[in-house]
């Protein structure tokens, strides 16, 4: 009678063990046809983009040209150097910045309703629409302080842009160091800067990292506030070299030139009548891809060598 | 310790000095700067690319549109604007404002071309009234099928492509058809990109959609130019060269223009070459980018009127269809 009873109590849990087992892996079918929708449309986009731009892709001159009214002779080469440029302010900008605003937050501000406040902030200046901060750019930037329609505006306003995905992307990473960690570092008599420096910065520098350059991967493919504050469409020139050959070797002139970046490029091409200038956009489209997949890719890298150098 | 401090210092210095530098660098180096219509710019871009290559002068070109282009020249922050309609009078007032005068130089013709799907026999032909009927306000959700517009066309339904109503072709559009600037029906689809505008209607076989002639012109195989009868009596005319030469390609060809700051052209050697060169060597660049130059009269006097910099706008702040250039330029004073 007993071993009945649990004969079938047995076979019940072997029952429902099976039909949990089948949940599960009805679930894992769904969530891979989730990602395959995302990826198939990415790759779907990604080859057909290399297909219509491929002719110009492998042609040398299409990175070494000036834009043109032919669409043979137009290269990118005004866009790749304006795209360089201002990423580089943006990052000069926005990465000391956010970090210290991150570092300050999580270590030093004292917990409070203003610290709340400025939390709610920036969380919410990263889900603002790009072009408010391209207006924002326009008033402030290109009036007030008179910077004109240049690399530093665009840099600036790129920056401003990234500035609020760097302090969530640093502070999620300093808050996963364990508190154990601090705790040992004062045990031994560190003062609170030494504990930022010399154990905080260092453990969560991965993870900051990976917030940085996506932010930046996010930035270089912006065009609404880069419009809104004045890029130029044809420049056949390049802006001065930042580095000189006399001293003090270095030039700042490069910050106030005009500028073009691809994706205002691309659109030019894009909406030119001709055919052949959308192979020209088609193939824009695919280098300013490429350069984000290589920013993401070393991100990605970066935060696991890091991770593997940390030891608790 | 002192190494960090070294460090951090060394970046914030790098930052401040970010913020200060530009200011105190900006170049003495001569640039003309270009701003403006999308219409004009395959124009200005063909020239500005030639005029560099063949004196070493800089030149940028910016395509704001020409509302969003007005607004900086007459702050004075661009040499030359390009425009596909004609200077408004709050514009005027602008510039006047901070004290930008300007000279207005039509450059070339653009006609806008009405095209149809190349399914479609029956509307090869249109008038000027038969286009209002089908554009006007009124006929917002009225005129929904070919023969409302002509009683001897099928019972199918038409489906219209334009311009977006911040766009000069727009404006121009209305203006010579419904007899009001801006003034249109609204239940079309409206893009600022001409290319989804020919897509729409080489996929439909009831659309009728109209742009500049540059567009028709790259996509001839897949559409069809309606021949545009501006009166009752008047032949039916297509879209060129010729007739827009000719002026019978009425209402639709419209001038596009320069407006060179009358400053910057009086003291800029470099702006002043580059208008030189834009009026005297743009007829071949006009052509290669499907634009219709200017006929030789009509170019002589615009280049005498260069000459004589002459400041102001013969449209006295209104758009107006159908004007003659040497007209135009005859009424600046």
């Amino acid at each position: 009678m007993m071993n009945k009873q649990q004969t079938k109590n047995l076979n019940e849990v072997r029952a429902m063990i099976q039909r949990h087992k089948l949940n599960d892996y009805i679930f894992s079918i769904i969530g891979l046809l989730c990602l395959m929708v995302g990826l198939i449309t990415l790759l779907t986009l990604f080859i057909d983009l290399i297909l219509q731009g491929y002719p110009k892709l492998l042609s040398l001159s299409f990175y070494t040209d000036f834009p043109s009214r032919r669409a043979s002779s137009a290269g990118l080469l005004s866009a790749l150097v304006g795209s360089s440029l201002v990423m580089l302010v943006t990052f000069l900008s926005a990465v000391p910045m956010g970090v210290m605003a991150a570092i300050y937050l999580e270590e030093y501000a004292p917990k409070n309703w203003f610290s709340d406040l400025i939390e709610i902030n920036v969380s919410n200046l990263a889900a603002v629409p790009s072009i408010i901060y391209g207006l924002l750019a326009l008033g402030l930037f290109v009036y007030i302080l008179d910077l004109g329609q240049s690399i530093v505006t665009a840099g600036l306003t790129l920056g401003l842009l990234i500035l609020p995905v760097v302090i969530v992307a640093t502070r999620e990473s300093i808050r996963s160091i364990p508190i154990a960690i601090r705790e040992a570092a004062y045990a031994v008599g560190a003062t609170k800067w030494q504990v930022v420096y010399d154990h905080v910065i260092k453990y969560s520098f991965g993870g900051i990292l990976t917030g940085v350059i996506i932010g930046m991967a996010r930035a270089i493919g912006e065009t609404a506030p880069i419009i809104t504050i004045g890029a130029l469409t044809f420049i056949a020139f390049l802006p001065p070299s930042p580095v000189t050959t006399t001293a003090p070797f270095l030039n700042f002139e490069w910050l106030s030139s005009g500028f073009t970046v691809l994706p205002i490029q691309m659109f030019s091409w894009l909406s030119r009548p001709s055919e052949a200038f959308h192979v020209n956009a088609a193939a824009a489209g695919v280098i300013i891809i490429l350069v984000t997949l290589i920013m993401n890719g070393f991100a990605i890298r970066m935060r696991y060598k890091m991770r593997k150098n940390i030891k608790w | 310790m002192n190494y960090q401090f070294t460090k951090y210092s060394s970046i914030a210095g790098l930052v401040a000095s970010l913020f200060a530098l530009p200011t105190m660098a900006v170049a003495a180096e001569k640039i003309v700067k270009i701003d403006g219509s999308s219409t004009v710019y395959p124009i200005t871009e063909a020239v500005a690319e030639e005029f560099q290559k063949a004196t070493k002068t800089k030149v940028t070109v910016g395509v704001s549109g020409t509302g969003g282009g007005f607004k900086k020249f007459c702050r004075g922050e661009t040499d030359v604007q390009n425009a596909s309609r004609p200077i408004l009078q709050k514009e005027i007032d602008a510039c006047k404002e901070a004290g930008v005068q300007f000279i207005e130089l039509p450059v070339a013709y653009d006609a806008l071309t009405v095209v149809i799907n190349p399914q479609n026999d029956f509307a090869t032909k249109m008038t000027a009234a038969e286009l209002k009927k089908l554009w006007e306000p009124a006929a917002q959700g009225k005129v929904k099928t070919w023969n409302q517009v002509n009683a001897a066309w099928p019972n199918t339904p038409v489906k219209l492509y334009g311009p977006g109503a911040d766009s000069g072709t727009f404006d121009y559009f209305t203006e010579a058809i419904v007899g009001k600037a801006k003034s249109s029906r609204g239940d079309f689809t409206a893009s600022e990109d001409d290319n989804v505008l020919v897509k729409g209607v080489v996929g439909d076989k009831g659309a009728l959609g109209y742009f500049g002639y540059a567009y028709y012109e790259e996509n001839q195989d897949k559409l069809t130019a309606v021949a545009i009868i501006e009166k009752a009596g008047k032949p039916a005319v297509l879209p060129s060269k010729a007739t827009i030469e000719d002026g019978s390609y009425q209402p639709l060809a419209r001038p596009i223009f320069i407006y060179v700051n009358a400053t910057a052209a009086a003291f800029k050697p470099e702006v002043k070459a580059f208008v030189n060169y834009y009026l005297e060597n743009g007829k071949p660049l006009i052509e290669e980018v499907k634009y219709v130059a200017l006929p030789a009269k009509e170019q002589k006097a615009v280049i005498a009127h260069w000459k004589a910099l002459k400041p102001g706008s013969g449209f006295g702040g209104k758009s107006e269809v159908g004007v003659k250039i040497e007209e135009l330029l005859a009424r600046i004073k």
